[in-house]
């Protein structure tokens, strides 16, 4: 049998990450940024949890650590692209590539090791009902997210602020300091997904680890068109996509088209979807 | 050099940003204990002493194929983030093909790189049609496809077409001769010189046919360029498929140097796609800029292994500082000029 309670359960554990992330890159979209450095701040996320968990001993302190490192390594973009308005694609680029070498470097610089970084004293999370509390989290902020862009005057102005910066502006609405709290938020969260990925799902640091998920959530974010429960609808089917790969590689199916499993389906919603109604948003940062 | 000129050179982003990089890489190496000086010194003794020289233009060869393939579709505003995917595609059908041709020798060397470039276009021509008919963003599009080309490879690699009786995940090595000739003893092959016209040719492409001012002008207001009659669509085909081709060249030529076969990961595994991106991105995919940025990320690569050696510091500073030069290049920081002059109201 493929489709199980298991196969839900490893789903909903598969999709924690992309979800965190994509919920980031949502509400960068809604704000007029398009973001593209979530695999690199995830990335960092990933390291900088394993390493304060490591050394403290506590996974909380990682998680936290986590969550202020990806949100000071998103200072990057808020500075490049909103104060400097530098080219938001090219420096999502940059930071994604910035963060495998860094990790990479400090991975051998910090634990002497390359590759991977796996100890038996290295603190994980806790699961909770078959669950990391991070899971919990993610699922409570697609609902925060939701009634804060439907309901919450920071949510409306958050959104004509991407709409039309302009106006918003004429209002006396600051469009650089909601572009800069969204930036800075979708870091924390992206410091999330990278701490459930390095201390969730397993609990070990892997050079480049998260091996394009960050590329996911961007997708995500279209396919959900920026909308807290589209992205959540998104996440689930990446999820199903991951569990069943890890499922049918249980069946004997080589491991290489189950790791291609994830992307293909991706992009198989992205077909179906478009095909249905023809166009995506296109991406605020992107080139028209 | 005029005085002008020479502060102009020294304000420009661009010497900015190098600098940048080199001082923010030199903290670092000081953080580790290490002197920059002497690092340094070993990266450029490294790459560019008798020891290195071979290496360091066997991967600038494929630096710079790849960071041509990057950079013909970036001067019209395009990214292709697939490089990876078409590379490693037109890597395992030119093995396949210099396995299986009939052919002699020297023939299936050039029926090789023909299979290995066709792969590499054909794939990049699927991202392109699903900018112009599916509406997925080029930059998506074509990063998502190249995981599934990657998983493929390696599957082939390993299992249909894997060497009986080798532990590597490899293909059988290519039949006697069919090889690209090396200069001497080197690992240097006829693909630099491939690569070397390639780059000549995209030139003279950029320079002197109205299909290159039509490129440029897409890349530098894409309305504009519509608005005077540049068909965006066939223009998006072509420069993919131009991009995939060099992306698979480089591919084919990987397969036809040492070791004479594919074997997996050893092409993806150095990061040619990341750094010839780097490279494009740093020189504004201008032609001649390109060539230069790519011997120096190539200089960069394997004078970091030197480094290694000499200092212990992990060669992937080299790493951090190509995009440490391409953060500040995107935020287009330049000499005191923006930071102090009172910023234009919003």
């Amino acid at each position: 049998m493929l489709l199980d309670s298991d196969l839900v359960m490893s789903a909903l554990r598969a999709l924690t990450p992309i979800l965190l992330a994509a919920l980031g890159g949502a509400l960068c979209e809604r704000a007029g940024v398009f973001n593209i450095g979530l695999e690199g701040m995830m990335l960092l996320g990933c390291f900088t949890s394993v390493a304060t968990s490591w050394f403290t001993g506590s996974p909380w302190l990682g998680v936290l650590a986590a969550a202020l490192a990806a949100a000071a390594y998103s200072l990057i973009l808020a500075v490049g692209a909103v104060t400097l308005k530098g080219d938001a694609v090219v420096l999502g680029i940059a930071m994604n590539l910035l963060a495998v070498g860094l990790t990479s470097f400090l991975l051998r610089t910090v634990f002497g090791v390359q590759g991977t970084f796996d100890d038996p004293s290295l603190q994980g999370l806790p699961l909770i009902g078959g669950f990391s509390p991070l899971a919990y989290l993610s699922w409570a902020a697609v609902a925060v997210a939701a009634l804060l862009l439907s309901r919450h005057v920071w949510g409306l102005r958050l959104r004509g602020v991407g709409e039309a910066p302009d106006a918003a502006a004429t209002l006396g609405v600051r469009p650089a300091t909601y572009q800069y709290a969204v930036i800075l938020l979708s870091g924390v969260l992206c410091g999330l997904a990278g701490a459930q990925l390095a201390l969730g799902n397993v609990t070990l640091f892997t050079e480049n680890m998260t091996a394009g998920r960050g590329w996911i959530a961007v997708v995500a974010v279209m396919l959900g068109r920026a909308a807290p429960l589209g992205v959540l609808l998104a996440a689930l089917l990446f999820g199903l996509a991951e569990a069943a790969g890890f499922r049918l590689q249980g069946l004997g199916l080589p491991q290489q088209a189950t790791d291609a499993a994830p992307y293909v389906v991706t992009l198989g919603a992205l077909f179906l979807t478009t095909a249905r109604r023809r166009r995506l948003p296109r991406p605020s940062g992107a080139r028209p | 050099m005029t005085r002008t000129s020479l502060v102009g050179a020294l304000r420009s982003p661009l010497t900015f940003s190098v600098l940048a990089g080199l001082v923010i890489g030199a903290l670092f190496l000081v953080g580790t204990g290490a002197d920059p000086f002497t690092a340094y010194g070993a990266v450029v003794t490294g790459a560019l002493g008798a020891d290195g020289i071979g290496s360091t233009l066997t991967t600038g060869t494929s630096v710079l194929g790849l960071a041509l393939a990057l950079a013909v579709p970036l001067r019209a505003g395009l990214i292709n983030l697939g490089g990876d995917g078409q590379m490693v595609l037109g890597g395992i059908t030119a093995a396949v093909t210099g396995l299986n041709s009939p052919l002699p020798a020297p023939l299936t060397v050039v029926l090789a790189l023909l299979a290995g470039t066709a792969a590499g276009a054909g794939y990049a021509v699927l991202a392109a049609l699903c900018e112009n008919h599916l509406g997925v963003p080029l930059l998506v599009s074509s990063l998502l496809l190249s995981y599934p080309a990657v998983s493929l490879a390696s599957y082939l690699a390993r299992y249909p077409l894997k060497e009986p009786g080798s532990s590597l995940p490899q293909t059988r090595a290519l039949p006697d001769g069919v090889a690209l000739p090396a200069f001497g003893a080197s690992t240097v092959t006829l693909g630099l010189v491939l690569v070397l016209v390639a780059a000549a040719a995209y030139w003279f492409t950029d320079r002197r046919t109205a299909l290159g001012y039509e490129i440029r002008m897409t890349g530098l207001n894409s309305r504009f360029a519509a608005y005077a009659g540049v068909e965006r669509r066939g223009l998006t085909l072509r420069l993919m498929s131009v991009s995939g081709g060099l992306a698979g060249l480089v591919g084919a030529i990987g397969v036809l140097s040492f070791p004479y076969r594919f074997v997996d990961g050893s092409l993806t595994a150095p990061g040619y796609t990341w750094t010839g991106l780097t490279a494009a991105l740093l020189a504004g995919a201008a032609p001649l800029g390109t060539v230069i940025a790519a011997f120096f990320f190539a200089v960069l690569q394997v004078g970091g292994l030197a480094m290694e050696r000499t200092t212990e510091v992990p060669r992937e500073l080299t790493q951090v500082l190509q995009a440490v030069v391409i953060v500040f290049l995107a935020a287009r920081l330049r000499f005191p000029g923006r930071l102090f002059r009172k910023r234009e109201a919003v």
